[in-house]
């Protein structure tokens, strides 16, 4: 693959990595040098670990295992409104898990829609509460994006296979097994560790639906570690050992991974004529509806009770919204940079840097690098850029996720033609790249923007005098008994967060 | 040249700046919302000091001890409003606090004497749930009861902390049978208040733990009589809000001015309808009618600091192993 990685790529390429790099592990030095070292991790923390640990394989599973049918049948039926299946199932990933958690608890919860229903029929009720309830969750939050990475696997199988295929006439098993197969091996280690790796920093979500302290995850204990126990050492560690469990899934995928098999093709879109018939098309139609119900209830509930809210929304929700937007938008064009730096030598060095911040929280970044700024000026002076920065890291994963792959493909693909032609440099880069990756750039730029736009992050950490991001005015009106506005803040928040996303989005163009 | 100009405007802004001192008051992010005491505290001080008050808000009260205790005496604070009564022996063996001469008259149901902070604030702990049904009056009623509880965790959470506090305070040695009897009426316990308390609004579980003036508010703010406390044979453990001076502050006297206008008739008239708590001095007509409504419990129940902090690690570990099931 070193073909067209010129000089200038790799380049770029170690330039990214050093910076992440040194991201990462400055914050992390830091607080190991104000804590004195490290203390050895009490009974207490090790069940934290194995819960942590149990909780997010038993969510990547699964999210995975339900997304192979979902992105199957969304990647060969062809309906009127797929388009907006596919963005509207994508909002879950995008929400503040706060929001998100109460839009779940109004389908799933005690009074919620599922068991209004079920005790119509005499059923019921059903707890949420408990480690089920936490995977549910995760599996609310996750599957959107499984099923987009597996979609996108999909799509990259050239259409003359599948045509070729049902020009001889192969059965829907033998297509799985000569073409599905080899791509979701190729794929499905990915999206796991990913999942897994997401499900590992899981805080609130545990917590809450969890049901008490048998659901306390890594993520709680480094919480209580700095802002309980003001014990840096002890949250320096349980953060290492996060790490680590991040660090071995990452290695371990990319070890499963085998490389691109699919060959190349016309680099024409997919039309599927080919999709099976029969029983096969009524399953595909269950998958969608399914999903789609899973994923847009919590979402209309979001919306239902943020209505009556809108009004009550205070004036200062419209400077708050402009904060937002400019962290949102500074998050998005930086992290589509920093992850084209890292795409760009086509090396798995470089994507496994990128995947590296899923490994550390926020607040293990947010806390070091305060430790750090705070010799130097006062942190909360810099509460906004240090929101940014750490929200280019934790979006950096995702984005590199979907770009790696079609930089990649891209090169495979048109490489040879493009070194015939000579074309180098940033002419390669505008010509040969960027016309091929327009889609997964467009929705690499919307995950980073909305994932920026919903996330309360580390502003709270670091203290604000009178900046304000939406969805630090959410937690305030939260915490000033302001319930109703609070919902109504969560619902411009939700549409700000999924508007983005969509503008981006369809700035790419075709295709996932 | 232009590079000199812009040095030079700077420090001439920067100049014109310092000429009025500025007192910077770190507090938790509620107590500086719009809708918190913050706003009004802030331009009550500033008529009266010649002074500009800057409020910085840090998440709850144990983020802001963390925080003032990473910033050490580097910290640009000058006064931290909002710790309470399980963080003060924290607080106070940070050594960044200096003794303060600020006080007043309290209307505590406790004495209250100490040398490096003031309380400005208080409340009672209690359940909160809807008007009308048939309510236990106690920990042990309430477990025997099959009424579901969302309580906030005491790791993450200052009224977590402070539950765990009530019910040693109340049972002693017997508080582990106390929460094994509780278990399985805690519906979920969430990482801070305001997920425990919307879950309760949502109608998710019948009771939550918030504090006997959290019904005051939707009297006063919502015209709305629906949610009574839980009064409690036991007693309240109560909260006390406390703000303390750093002594690495270079505006000493303005800091000591400020600890003492907090205690003065013009602050404590703002707290108890911004941050729905008590008043640690009742003001002379009295509080308003919401207040009168409101349960007042009959026994109030606080362990000393120390005390509190020393227990804190054995009634955390009773509490996860009852739990934890």
């Amino acid at each position: 693959m070193a073909r067209g990685a010129g000089a200038l790529s790799r380049g770029a390429g170690l330039a990214g990595a050093a910076l992440v790099l040194a991201m990462l592990a400055l914050p992390l030095a830091a607080i190991l040098r104000a804590a004195g070292g490290g203390v050895r991790p009490g009974p207490a923390d090790l069940s934290a670990l194995w819960f942590t640990l149990e909780q997010a394989s038993l969510s990547a599973v699964l999210s995975v295992a339900l997304a192979v049918p979902v992105a199957r049948a969304l990647a060969r039926r062809r309906f009127a409104g797929r388009r907006l299946f596919i963005t509207l199932t994508g909002a879950p990933f995008l929400l503040p898990v706060a929001v998100a958690v109460m839009g779940l608890l109004a389908v799933f919860g005690a009074r919620g829609w599922l068991n209004a229903a079920a005790g119509t029929l005499g059923l019921g009720p059903w707890r949420i509460y408990g480690l089920h309830g936490v995977v549910l969750a995760h599996v609310f939050f996750n599957l959107p994006l499984a099923v987009r990475i597996l979609l996108q696997g999909w799509q990259a199988i050239p259409a003359e296979r599948f045509r070729l295929a049902a020009t001889l006439g192969l059965p829907p098993g033998q297509v799985f097994r000569l073409l599905e197969g080899p791509m979701l091996r190729q794929a499905v280690p990915g999206a796991l560790a990913a999942i897994f790796a997401i499900c590992l920093g899981s805080f609130s979500v545990a917590l809450i639906l969890g049901g008490g302290p048998a659901a306390t995850t890594l993520e709680l204990a480094i919480y209580q570690a700095f802002l309980f126990d003001s014990d840096l050492g002890r949250a320096a560690v349980l953060a290492l050992m996060q790490a680590g469990l991040v660090a071995g899934a990452a290695v371990l995928s990319l070890w499963l991974t085998r490389m691109d098999g699919s060959g190349s093709g016309l680099d024409r879109a997919s039309q599927r004529r080919d999709a099976p018939g029969g029983w096969r098309r009524g399953a595909d139609a269950l998958w969608l509806v399914l999903a789609g119900l899973f994923v847009v209830l919590p979402l209309v509930a979001l919306v239902l009770k943020g209505l009556p809210g809108l009004a009550d929304l205070p004036a200062r929700t419209w400077p708050a919204v402009g904060n937002s937007l400019v962290v949102s938008l500074g998050c998005a064009a930086l992290t589509v940079t920093l992850a084209g730096a890292l795409s760009a030598p086509m090396a798995r060095w470089a994507e496994g840097v990128g995947l590296m911040p899923l490994a550390l929280s926020s607040l293990v970044l947010g806390t070091g690098i305060f430790l750090i700024l705070n010799p130097v000026m006062p942190p909360a002076r810099a509460a906004l850029p240090v929101t940014l920065l750490v929200n280019v890291l934790m979006a950096l994963p995702f984005c590199l996720r979907v770009l790696a792959p079609a930089w990649a493909r891209a090169e495979a693909d048109h490489g040879r033609l493009a070194d015939q032609l000579g074309l180098r440099g940033l002419s390669r880069l505008r010509w040969l790249i960027l016309p091929r990756i327009r889609g997964p750039l467009g929705f690499a730029a919307g995950i980073a923007a909305a994932l920026s736009m919903g996330d309360l992050g580390v502003i709270t950490l670091f203290g604000t005098e009178d900046r304000e991001t939406l969805p630090l005015l959410m937690y305030r009106l939260m915490g000033a008994y302001r319930t109703e506005a609070a919902w109504g803040a969560a619902l411009v928040l939700l549409g700000l967060s999924f508007g983005i996303f969509w503008v981006f989005d369809r700035m790419g163009g075709r295709d996932a | 040249m232009k590079h000199l100009a812009l040095a030079t405007g700077c420090l001439l802004a920067t100049q014109a700046v310092a000429e009025t001192p500025v007192l910077n008051v770190y507090t938790y992010e509620s107590f500086t919302s719009e809708w918190g005491p913050g706003p009004q505290i802030e331009a009550g001080f500033e008529a009266q000091c010649g002074c500009d008050v800057v409020f910085t808000g840090v998440g709850d009260g144990a983020a802001l001890l963390s925080r003032v205790r990473l910033e050490g005496a580097r910290s640009e604070a000058d006064v931290v409003v909002g710790l309470d009564t399980a963080l003060m022996a924290r607080a106070r063996a940070t050594g960044l606090f200096a003794p303060t001469e600020a006080s007043a008259e309290y209307d505590l149901p406790i004495p209250w004497e100490d040398p490096d902070f003031v309380p400005f604030d208080w409340g009672y702990f209690a359940f909160v749930g809807e008007a009308g049904a048939e309510h236990p009056t106690s920990f042990e009623a309430l477990a025997a009861s099959d009424l579901s509880i969302v309580i906030q965790d005491p790791r993450s959470s200052t009224p977590g902390l402070g539950l765990l506090m009530w019910v040693k305070a109340a049972y002693g040695d017997r508080a582990s049978e106390i929460w094994e009897g509780l278990a399985d009426n805690i519906l979920t316990v969430t990482p801070g208040w305001s997920e425990a308390y919307g879950l309760f609004l949502d109608g998710e579980a019948d009771l939550v733990l918030s504090y006997t003036t959290s019904p005051a508010y939707h009297i006063i703010a919502e015209g709305d009589d629906s949610k009574v406390a839980l009064p409690f044979e036991e007693g309240h453990y109560m909260q006390v809000e406390i703000a303390g001076r750093l002594a690495a502050s270079d505006q000493p006297e303005l800091a000591e001015q400020f600890l003492q206008y907090l205690l003065g008739a013009e602050a404590q008239g703002v707290l108890p309808e911004t941050n729905w708590m008590y008043p640690v001095v009742l003001p002379e007509g009295g509080l308003a009618e919401g207040f009168q409504q409101i349960v007042t419990p009959d026994k109030a129940l606080l362990l000393e600091a120390g005390e509190a902090d020393a227990l804190r690690e054995e009634a955390l570990a009773e509490w996860r192993a009852a739990l934890a099931r």
